[in-house]
């Protein structure tokens, strides 16, 4: 386990931030690299854990980073890895704010969304793979994922109840 | 747009934290329904276009698109402390919310019932994930290159584990380039 570099960990997720068109999602695949691959401060099973804990969480999805910088360095843990999100989220969005009221229909928007959304496509994707192989060990697991992909095309349901079943089925002995 | 100027409601700080802690509180997997409940139908702040309009910029830039509304509302309202306040009503509560937990998880995470619990969970938050990417993929056009960039994206990411900067930095102005050039 490396010691925890707290200015390197918020330039990190600076430079995350930026890049997370997309949405908090996106990020989720680096955020493991960076954290368990590369430095060893959280392990395979620990990185689930906070994830899935903060999606039970109100608030943004984004909730995640704020837990794992706290289990990483307390409170200055959880500034280093939140407050980044509010630096594009307060810089580009007033500018990009500003020049889509002046121009409303500029076709740049359509290109960016339209471009864009394949790749975030393929990011959520490889999201959904790490947490599946940090915590799928065997068949049982995979059939929890896909079960939950077949109620949520399905029924307009809350989450909640997805994860109280998860629970449920995780105490049961089931996975 | 003049118009869009003319009817600005007066808005407090105060208001605005209030409201955005309210979305904040009421939003589990998803704040977007809560935020367009409270800003369009309960205060009426805003006309069902304009938060569409905002909300699409909120999209179209990086991090949690409720949270670059939350950004533009307290912003258009009261400037820099009016976007302050609503962020810390937005933010606030879910930090201390997460930070509860894990006080939670340190205490009691080793706990047999409780990692097996854990476990059963991440399964669910993966499946959430996966039927997110099918909802986007029934949206992609039917023609080769937006998959071949999903799955650059996807390769590069989450098979050779290189840093998504690189990936993005490679990847997306390519992207944004193709779908300019094809709307010409």
């Amino acid at each position: 386990m490396d010691r925890i570099d707290l200015g390197g960990l918020f330039l990190h997720f600076l430079i995350l931030w930026f890049v997370a068109i997309g949405g908090p999602s996106t990020i989720l695949p680096d955020i493991h690299r960076y954290l368990v691959d590369v430095h060893h401060l959280l392990t395979n099973t620990q990185f689930a854990d906070l994830y899935t804990l903060a999606q039970v969480a109100p608030g943004p999805n984004a909730m995640y980073v704020t837990l794992i910088g706290w289990h990483l360095a307390g409170w200055a843990g959880a500034a280093a890895t939140t407050l980044p999100m509010l630096v594009p989220a307060s810089t580009l969005t007033l500018l990009v704010g500003h020049l889509n009221e002046r121009y409303p229909d500029a076709p740049i928007g359509h290109a960016i969304r339209r471009g864009l959304t394949p790749i975030t496509l393929g990011l959520v994707f490889a999201s959904s793979t790490i947490l599946m192989r940090a915590v799928n060990h065997d068949w049982r697991g995979y059939l929890i994922t896909l079960l939950t992909v077949a109620v949520v095309l399905r029924k307009p349901w809350n989450p909640l109840w997805l994860f109280a079943g998860g629970a449920l089925a995780g105490i049961l002995g089931f996975v | 747009m003049e118009q869009t100027e003319s009817h600005k409601p007066n808005v407090s700080r105060l208001a605005l934290f209030l409201s955005f802690s309210r979305i904040s509180l009421s939003s589990f997997g998803g704040a977007i329904f809560w935020a367009r409940r409270e800003l369009v139908e309960r205060q009426r702040w805003f006309a069902e276009r304009e938060f569409l309009e905002m909300f699409t910029v909120g999209q179209l830039l990086p991090g949690p698109n409720v949270l670059n509304l939350t950004v533009m509302v307290g912003y258009r309202f009261a400037g820099w402390t009016g976007a302050a306040a609503a962020v810390a009503g937005f933010l606030g509560w879910p930090c201390l919310v997460v930070v509860g937990m894990g006080v939670l998880y340190q205490q009691y995470g080793a706990l047999p019932q409780v990692q097996q619990a854990l476990t059963g969970m991440s399964s669910v938050a993966a499946g959430l994930l996966l039927a997110t990417v099918i909802k986007l993929a029934t949206v992609l056009p039917r023609h080769w290159r937006p998959w071949l960039f999903g799955a650059l994206a996807f390769v590069g990411v989450g098979v050779m584990r290189w840093p998504l900067l690189w990936v993005m930095g490679a990847l997306a102005p390519w992207a944004v380039f193709a779908a300019w050039k094809e709307q010409e």
